[in-house]
């Protein structure tokens, strides 16, 4: 398949994860994301996999989980309510370091809110919206053609660290199409699996999720998913750098919004201004090494997103209050315009 | 070259896959497009559109406050999309569904009458979204038409049986509108 197709993101997230070895997904309907299992309840079965329909998000997390222990590359989607629902199992599954895919085609909040697009689902993601130390990988693609290749990358990534990775989209990247091109996935060789619980066959006794009541023990699991995370800070950041190198504002968006911010660079350009634009791709691991050094640069920072201020949070701290963090955002599944954008930029480099 | 298209109508006249031959054609004449549904709580029978843009530089937002082009297949389209038009933008009206008139200063009004054209010239009244793309790219050709014709069919792929009809019903639209069509350009 390397002609190019038109496709839609949700559809292109599912056939990327059947491409990516994917074997099983788990999921509840839930707008905007509900081709991703469509598509998967045709697509799956011709490659000898399954796709079941769970009576409920936190049955399908949970079956997320048993499949993990078994060795397979494993997926769930949902949006919004539904991840808040699995909340509980993605605590489990960090602790008990299953590689998994979760995707969010997030939409406006809270409670059940509406099924526009939006990013207010950062902290969710980002923070940990279940209990516990733990850390997801989150990226945050922001084309279809993106989908494809960070879905690769995020079963990669997953059983590199054997930790579960979130893909944090919103319902403008599920429903729109764009043209795309699949490519086979190409990473460096894995670890085999030997954690993976297939049948005793006569083998020592192997233990996934395993319970530690006693504190120091704890405290030891925690500082050893600690280390992991470190690692990953280290190792796996994506960003992408747009616009002038030396800018006069530095515009800082993920996902959907940096497609806005490329519009508002290129319309800035006519008018003479200087601006640059840093989208993450990876929301954790952060580049915060890259804003903070950017953000130096030019003397201030304008964050946009699609919610009240969330990601703006992490951009402070990269720049550790030495560079103005100005922030514009609109909420409810409401799309901020170039336009709006362009003229909060003049206030403020003016 | 910068487009963004906004077709709306009833769910069933074959809005979203109109939208998705326009964007097709778009994609194989070496454009970026992108194609973004109505997916509101909105039910069967109900109103259907979709954004359709087709540019030569990266699209950022897929959704559009000022669109070059309205197609309006019904009334309550017509009065939702077509105040938004950019100046000199085109207005399409689907003057078999469409009997209000419709007053803006600055654009250009042109009319299809797609569904009495797919009925009794085509012989088919599923086809008038095709009619209606053929008269879009006759009123304004954004792009070729032979790429139009190359983009159905790609987008019929597994469905053999329907492409002559839709052929026909691109080029029946296309003719009326390269033959004078209905136009009328508001005055300033």
């Amino acid at each position: 398949m390397e002609k190019k197709i038109l496709m839609k993101g949700n559809e292109a997230i599912a056939e990327a994860a059947v491409q990516a070895g994917c074997q099983l997904y788990f999921g509840y309907p839930i707008t905007p994301q509900t081709e991703i299992s469509e598509y998967l309840s045709q697509r799956l079965p011709e490659v000898g996999g399954v796709f079941l329909q769970a009576e409920s998000e936190v049955a399908a997390i949970n079956m997320v989980y048993g499949a993990s222990a078994s060795g397979a590359r494993v997926m769930t989607s949902s949006s919004g309510p539904g991840i808040s629902l699995k909340q509980e199992g993605i605590s489990y599954l960090t602790v008990a370091e299953l590689p998994c895919v979760i995707v969010n085609m997030s939409r406006g909040g809270p409670g059940l809110g509406n099924i526009q697009p939006s990013q207010s689902d950062y902290f969710q993601a980002v923070k940990g919206g279940g209990h516990g130390d733990y850390k997801l990988i989150v990226l945050a693609p922001s084309s279809v053609q993106e989908l494809i290749t960070l879905t690769h990358r995020a079963f990669y990534l997953a059983d590199k660290y054997r930790n579960p990775v979130e893909i944090l989209g919103d319902g403008m990247l599920g429903q729109m199409m764009e043209p795309v091109v699949f490519t086979k996935p190409q990473f460096p060789p894995l670890p085999s699996k030997d954690w993976a619980i297939k049948g005793k066959n006569g083998r020592e006794r192997k233990v996934v999720g395993r319970l530690t009541l006693e504190a120091q023990a704890l405290e030891e699991v925690n500082l050893r998913l600690h280390r992991k995370y470190q690692e990953i800070q280290k190792n796996e950041v994506l960003f992408e750098a747009f616009g002038s190198p030396e800018p006069d504002l530095l515009l800082v968006g993920f996902g959907t919004t940096a497609r806005i911010l490329k519009t508002v660079v290129r319309e800035g350009e006519k008018k003479g201004l200087k601006l640059g634009l840093i989208r993450p791709i990876t929301l954790f691991p952060f580049p915060r090494d890259e804003i903070n050094r950017l953000a130096n640069q030019a003397g201030k920072v304008l964050v946009v997103e699609m919610n009240l201020g969330q990601m703006v949070e992490d951009v402070r701290l990269s720049v550790e209050g030495r560079v103005p963090v100005f922030f514009y955002g609109r909420t409810g599944g409401m799309i901020p315009t170039a336009e709006t954008i362009l003229s909060r930029v003049e206030q403020i480099v003016s | 070259m910068h487009n963004e298209i906004i077709i709306g109508g009833f769910g069933g006249q074959g809005i979203l896959f109109l939208g998705k031959v326009l964007a097709t054609a778009g994609m194989l004449e070496g454009y970026h497009v992108s194609w973004f549904p109505s997916y509101g709580p909105e039910m069967r029978g109900g109103t259907a559109n979709c954004t359709v843009i087709i540019s030569d530089q990266e699209i950022g937002a897929t959704i559009s406050d000022h669109p070059h082009i309205v197609v309006a297949m019904n009334e309550p389209s017509l009065f939702r999309f077509a105040p938004s038009l950019k100046e000199g933008g085109l207005l399409l009206i689907n003057s078999s569904l469409v009997e209000k008139e419709y007053q803006k200063e600055g654009i250009e009004i042109a009319k299809i009458p797609a569904n009495q054209l797919a009925g009794k010239v085509v012989n088919n009244p599923k086809t008038l979204n095709m009619v209606v793309l053929g008269a879009l790219i006759g009123y304004r050709p954004i792009l070729p038409l032979s790429q139009v014709h190359r983009a159905l069919e790609e987008c019929l792929a597994g469905k053999e049986g329907l492409i002559e009809k839709n052929n026909q019903a691109l080029e029946t639209g296309w003719q009326y509108a390269c033959q004078g069509g209905v136009t009328h350009v508001s005055q300033r």
